[in-house]
């Protein structure tokens, strides 16, 4: 079912109602083209998944918010047990799983220690992550990077190689400046352009860090002030898959080789961009929120190297 | 810390009531704070350094105190906050829904402050020295 057309009309058409939350998509990547699908294709008989047909590389779950109990969620570690059972139930399950942040809600050791506990159920043998600004709010900063700091020694970002794939997982919530959007730091994107120096351009890469690498909407900080830069180093790869969370909803663009893409939480939604005084929980009737909540599903299919995408919720 | 509070409020009343006409949006907050507080007599004190995190904004965005006044904000919305001062002289933990975060300001500067969760959320206190 994959095709090399990005973006017919029909399919843009349908990610835009996914960016309401309507239902789900699935992303074919061939040689450096996403293509969406719909998730009632997703759901369909299996010669309409194309997420199947490729080797499981990973799940993507991000803002599991472990502690909210507002109305929008009461019941964040019941829908959190319920993505697990799906992703369990996974006939073929990658075996790494990528949390895109937001673990926690207040950065509380207790919500760590459930979330930790919860996570601990998935059937996979490797949990990365990067911190979302919900896990970097105790005022010392410590909560996060004493459970998950060991892969990045503590900076918050790091690269590994799985299947042939390099990952590389940013951090861009500390230091936010008054008015501004997320930032990686010169730091980081030095590390950055060094990391990448010398990796072949077939490489396929997968990119993740908590917030948008691209200005989805700056009047709610929904962006990353210097992903430019970051992205230059990247552009001459073929595959670059780009994955964020942050604003729980589905939200993406293809720039030359580059796929985007933000996932949804696991937890509430949020409003679009822009509607309502801000970023904050979205209450929908409760028989429409698993419709909502879900996860990102990664495949590799091989000759040329490519990249499928699959997002499911919980409906 | 109170007695401290009650002693600052003439002070304060003055340098309000200039801020206030300059940002008519944040006087109908600080009103509205106000009204809704039915222990007034006892926590007037409270509210003329109370700033209220509400929808995004704190409010009111700019403060200016004398030095040694302990500000308070306090986060209404069921998003939560935190207060961050850009110089990282102080720095509350995450504010959820009607958590309260205070400091008290020994130095008199300026002192520019953000939530480190929503960043477009900024915030001004001025403290100004003993005449």
């Amino acid at each position: 079912m994959a095709t090399q057309v990005p973006f017919d009309p029909k399919r843009r058409g349908a990610l835009k109602c996914l960016a309401f939350g309507a239902a789900g998509t699935l992303f074919t990547l061939s040689a450096g083209i996403l293509t969406p699908f719909d998730l009632a294709m997703a759901k369909g008989d299996d010669k309409d998944r194309p997420a199947q047909t490729g080797i499981p590389l990973f799940l993507q779950i991000s803002d599991t918010h472990i502690g909210f109990n507002k109305e929008a969620n009461p019941d964040v570690v019941g829908t959190l047990t319920k993505t697990i059972a799906l992703v369990n139930a996974m006939p073929k399950k990658p075996a790494l799983v990528i949390h895109t942040g937001d673990i926690t809600h207040l950065s509380r050791p207790a919500e760590f220690d459930t979330a930790a506990q919860l996570m601990s159920q998935l059937n996979v043998t490797e949990l990365h992550t990067t911190p979302g600004e919900h896990d970097v709010v105790d005022a010392s900063v410590t909560e996060y990077f004493s459970r998950y700091g060991k892969p990045s020694k503590d900076k918050g970002y790091y690269s590994f190689d799985h299947q042939g794939v390099h990952f590389i997982s940013l951090i861009n919530v500390l230091n936010f400046k008054p008015n501004g959007l997320a930032n990686l730091g010169q730091e980081q994107l030095e590390w950055l352009e060094k990391d990448l120096r010398g990796r072949s351009a077939s490489t396929p890469i997968v990119v993740f860090a908590h917030m948008p690498l691209w200005t989805i909407y700056a009047p709610w900080g929904w962006g990353t002030q210097d992903s430019d830069q970051a992205m230059s180093y990247l552009a001459r790869f073929g595959s670059v898959t780009v994955l964020n969370g942050h604003i729980h909803q589905i939200v993406q663009k293809v720039e030359g080789n580059i796929t985007f893409h933000t996932a949804r939480s696991t937890a509430y939604p949020q409003p679009n961009a822009g509607v309502g005084p801000g970023p904050g929980p979205l209450k929908v009737p409760s028989d429409d929120l698993p419709k909502m909540l879900g996860v990102s599903n990664v495949t590799l299919k091989r000759h040329p190297d490519a990249l499928s995408l699959t997002d499911t919720t919980l409906a | 810390m109170k007695t401290n509070a009650i002693l600052v409020v003439p002070v304060l009343l003055a340098v309000s009531l200039g801020a206030r006409s300059e940002t008519p949006a944040a006087t109908a907050t600080a009103a509205a704070v106000a009204s809704a507080t039915t222990t007034a007599a006892t926590t007037a004190a409270a509210d003329a350094t109370t700033i209220s995190i509400r929808e995004f904004m704190f409010a009111p965005t700019a403060m200016t105190v004398p030095v040694g006044t302990t500000v308070h904000w306090k986060n209404l919305d069921g998003e939560p906050h935190t207060v961050r001062s850009v110089d990282a002289t102080f720095a509350s933990n995450a504010l959820d829904q009607n958590d309260s975060f205070a400091f008290k300001f020994d130095k008199p500067g300026t002192y520019r402050y953000v939530c480190s969760i929503h960043p477009q959320m900024v915030g001004t206190i001025v403290v100004k020295a003993a005449n």
